[in-house]
């Protein structure tokens, strides 16, 4: 992986003309980067194919294939289109200028280059790759990789598309009362350990995590990709989430801690799903019915002395290998009608 | 207004930024690519070969400049821009002219890579 935070940088000249691309390398070497140089276009799409490059400073009068090609040509392909190019020519005219930024250039140099203007526009276009890096491995770490491709893809917009998908909630019972009893470091290392188990459960069966606030978490089975057995992945999630909890559980015995304990509520049907906020700041996440519906029956795990709770609609989706407990029906608040609730049976931990 | 043949500032930023020695190497590679590129030249134009006659005028300016060959650069930039038209109706004039110039060049370049 091209590294542009620490050390050098690796950095791709593309050049028709040998002095342009003696010149560009030396002048990027003396840099402190890793520069390369390849003279047409065909030659500089093979080398980003093949290996990872931080930055591209490209030519636009070549033969063969332009630069203008070389741009479209990286714009259309998912895996180059986040390299950034600095677009370097003697070409003279706006328009030029122009049609390259509009191809998705980063910046135009003209040459000859000014030294110390490269030096600033690489400084300045390696720092903003850098924190799209960043960003990237942020979303990857809080967004999961299906939202995150998601948006790489379809781009960012606010609004939802209805779904039929499964939503479900967890929390941990007591969490405030753990909290109190020990320090605040050790609560911190135990919701970390929580989360990344609860994440393993979840992706394990395709689902995503959208939200996380304090010691609780809701996560979408169904999108933004569609799932085929939602529901069926929803339980099973459920199933893995209490098996890890009491291995867990088992390692803060032995280490003398205190152990805890999770309630689940799943629900299944008709969802808006969608990015909600505003447009600098905002979640993917699910509204309606079924989601309120699902965050209601983990609320009730507690007085229903249950560790997972289900609708009737996940349920009825769900094959054969889990086996289910009829609790009768639950007047749920927001719900005119009364719900069925259906217990999932564990295995005693 | 006459202009030296090599801009002496641009040629000693151009040394200072990157180094006599390596400068001396890119004069030896210009010196080698040059000749080839007003070979190219002529060959598009008796070929009536537009495009590359365009791209390698721009290519001969790019450099030029990049020596502080201003004069040069601007003989090749009004070929880039003015294609072939002008010098069929001036006769070849201006192709001479930049080849004329491109032998006081090469001259100055190899001087003051030695100096």
């Amino acid at each position: 992986m091209p590294d542009s935070a620490h050390g050098a940088a690796r950095l791709l000249v593309v050049d028709d003309n040998k002095v342009n691309r003696l010149l560009l390398t030396r002048s990027l070497d003396l840099m402190g980067h890793r520069a390369f140089a390849v003279a047409s276009g065909r030659e500089a799409l093979e080398m980003l194919r093949g290996d990872g490059f931080d930055l591209v400073l490209l030519d636009i009068e070549m033969p063969e294939m332009d630069g203008f090609q070389v741009l479209e040509q990286i714009r259309g392909d998912v895996a180059l289109r986040d390299v950034p190019v600095i677009v370097t020519s003697s070409l003279e005219g706006l328009d030029n200028v122009v049609r390259c930024i509009e191809l998705g250039a980063e910046d135009y140099l003209t040459k000859p280059v000014n030294g110390v203007l490269l030096k600033a526009r690489v400084g300045a276009s390696l720092e903003k790759k850098r924190l799209r890096d960043q960003q990237k491995a942020l979303m990857r770490r809080f967004a999961t990789p299906e939202v995150a491709q998601d948006l790489q893809q379809g781009g960012f917009s606010l609004g939802g598309k209805r779904v039929r998908a499964t939503v479900m909630f967890s929390d941990i019972r007591g969490f405030t009362t753990l909290a109190e009893s020990q320090p605040p470091e050790e609560t911190i290392e135990l919701l970390n350990t929580y989360y990344t188990l609860m994440f393993d459960a979840i992706s394990g069966h395709g689902g995503i995590v959208s939200h996380m606030a304090g010691d609780g978490l809701m996560a979408i089975f169904g999108a933004p990709l569609p799932l085929p057995d939602h529901a069926g992945a929803a339980v099973r999630s459920a199933l893995d989430m209490i098996e890890m909890i009491a291995l867990f559980n088992a390692e803060q015995a032995a280490a003398g801690k205190a152990a805890i304990r999770i309630g689940i509520g799943i629900a299944s049907g008709d969802m808006v799903a969608g990015y909600t906020g505003t447009n600098d700041r905002a979640t993917y996440t699910c509204i309606g019915d079924t989601v309120n519906l699902a965050s209601r029956l983990e609320a009730h795990t507690k007085e229903a002395e249950r560790v997972i709770l289900i609708d009737e609609a996940t349920r009825a989706a769900l094959r054969d290998g889990i086996d289910v407990e009829a609790l009768g029906p639950l007047t749920v608040r927001g719900k005119t009608q009364a719900v069925d609730v259906f217990a999932v049976s564990v295995s005693e931990v | 207004m006459t202009q030296p043949t090599i801009d002496l500032p641009t040629f000693d930023a151009l040394s200072t930024t990157a180094g006599a020695d390596f400068v001396r190497e890119l004069v030896d590679t210009f010196l080698v690519e040059a000749p080839a590129m007003l070979d190219d030249l002529r060959a598009a134009y008796a070929a009536g070969d537009a495009d590359t006659f365009r791209r390698t005028a721009h290519s001969l300016k790019s450099n030029s400049n990049t020596f502080g060959a201003l004069t040069l650069g601007k003989l090749a930039r009004d070929l880039e821009l003015g294609g072939m038209a002008p010098v069929r109706e001036a006769k070849g004039a201006p192709l001479e002219a930049l080849e004329f110039e491109y032998a006081r060049v090469a001259t100055a370049l190899a001087e003051l890579a030695r100096a």
